[in-house]
């Protein structure tokens, strides 16, 4: 069980190096585009939220493992994809899985925040209007911070999605955590090489639990009493 | 109008793709009827007084929680099976073991829906008002009737919101089970996909067949919840006239 992990324990890490960074930029990147398409869901607007609300539920509606086969071998059986700017993203299975992931995750973190925006009290946005802030200082200053902090344990629960849907793009080619492992699984068939793997995820979602309470703590340093 | 590769018959893959359809809606049904169980099973365990029981229910929820969907259908299958085949052997079968990939994949499924629906039922259990249960103590019922005639059919009406939501996860995850080559929707189109070389089209199709299994369940689970919360005075969050409430038979 020992030499496996000798013979093959670098490439397990190689591709662990690969997931985090897929999740991590994933994040990032899905929680900055959910901003907007969350209070486009909310709009009064009917061109604006529903395309949102579509969106939503498109990506919300199907499997993660379609959506990037769509993406990696749906958009290159057409010449012109082949052929624009776009294939420099589209034809790397890497960035097209980060792409995938991506689009992915905003869908629901669009959900998480919608969720945490109608929670924040209407009486703090009165308060807000009260002091004379401008519509777009009170979303600044009061709403998305506030909704933040009441999103902020769904999220958590999101980003652990993520890091599990991250392995699915293996199957479109990369070599991530998943990838590696079953590669190295094809090569023997010992099956111990799965079970490292289900330690390394479950080492990587503890990780991001206890940043996730942290970060709850931090930010809700304020309300425990001034000792 | 529907594109030849996509008619039914030799000449198409409609058929192959509405076959691959009702055995992804086979195989969530056998899973969900799982992970049901386990789930019970497991919120019994985590409200129950013995550590043990709790610690159990607790490591596999963890376990679940933390491991990504594919890799427990790759350990199922794999791991799984050589352990029962080690497990045959040690009973003096030796014919090896052929693990089915359907059964496989159920269990698979199963054991991610039972975590986390263990969690929906605990909170549903926690959330029957103690009055209703002291009531029903107070008219004389047993514990056991306590729990078949109260607890229980008031608990369901808590946990359904949340195992509509996990239904709607499971649907989507069965497309998983294409990677130990089980015949289901994601298998047949990627096959197709690959026989033609017009994977758009195919995973497209696939797409819009996910789509109309997740409208459907979301009217049938609208209409289920409906159903159950008929009893409850502003329980039908409904724009439709209230019916008059019907007596129970």
């Amino acid at each position: 069980m020992l030499d496996l992990w000798i013979r093959y324990g670098d490439r397990l890490i190689d591709g662990a190096v690969i997931t985090v960074k897929l999740v991590a930029l994933a994040c990032i990147v899905g929680l900055i585009l959910a901003v907007p398409l969350a209070l486009a869901r909310r709009s009064d607007r009917r061109w604006i939220a529903v395309p949102a609300y579509l969106y939503i539920y498109f990506f919300r509606g199907t499997p993660l493992i379609v959506q990037l086969a769509l993406l990696y071998y749906g958009l290159a059986q057409f010449e012109a994809v082949r052929e624009s700017p776009f294939w420099l993203v589209l034809g790397d299975a890497e960035y097209c899985g980060l792409l995938g992931l991506t689009l992915n995750t905003t869908a629901y973190v669009a959900e998480i925040l919608r969720g945490g925006i109608a929670g924040v009290p209407r009486g703090e946005i009165e308060a807000a209007e009260a002091c004379g802030m401008s519509r777009v200082k009170v979303y600044r200053r009061i709403v998305l911070p506030r909704a933040f902090r009441i999103a902020w344990p769904a999220y958590g629960n999101e980003v652990i999605l993520i890091l599990k849907g991250s392995a699915l793009v293996s199957t479109i080619t990369v070599y991530d955590l998943m990838g590696e492992t079953r590669s190295v699984f094809s090569r023997g068939y010992d099956d111990t090489v799965y079970l490292y793997a289900a330690a390394m995820y479950l080492i990587l979602a503890l990780v991001i639990t206890g940043t996730f309470r942290l970060g709850e703590r931090r930010m809700n340093r304020y309300l425990r009493a001034a000792g | 109008m529907i594109p030849e590769i996509l008619q039914f018959g030799d000449t198409g893959f409609g058929d192959e793709l509405v076959v691959g359809a009702l055995i992804t809606v086979e195989i969530a049904i056998y899973s969900l009827a799982i992970g049901l169980a386990l789930g019970l099973a497991a919120a019994g365990a985590k409200l129950s007084r013995s550590p043990i029981l709790r610690g159990i229910a607790e490591v596999y929820s963890l376990l679940i929680r933390g491991i990504p969907e594919l890799l427990i259908i790759l350990l199922v299958y794999y791991s799984g099976g050589a352990a029962i085949e080690a497990l045959l052997k040690l009973f003096g079968h030796d014919g090896g073991f052929d693990f089915n990939k359907r059964l496989a994949g159920s269990l698979a499924l199963g054991l991610i829906f039972g975590a986390f629906a263990s969690e929906v039922f605990r909170g549903a259990f926690m959330a029957v008002p103690k009055g209703q249960i002291e009531a029903a103590l107070a008219v004389g019922m047993t514990r056991r009737q306590v729990f078949l005639r109260i607890r229980f059919p008031q608990m369901m009406r808590f946990a359904l919101p949340g195992l509509g939501n996990l239904w709607m996860v499971l649907l989507k995850d069965t497309s998983l089970v294409s990677v130990i080559a089980l015949d289901e929707l994601m298998r047949e189109t990627s096959v197709a996909a690959e026989a033609t070389q017009r994977p758009f089209v195919f995973y497209l199709a696939a797409t819009v067949i996910y789509l109309l299994l997740t409208v459907v369940s979301d009217i049938f689970r609208a209409r289920l919840e409906r159903h159950a919360n008929r009893g409850v005075a502003g329980g039908e969050r409904l724009r439709r006239p209230r019916r008059p409430l019907q007596r129970a038979a």
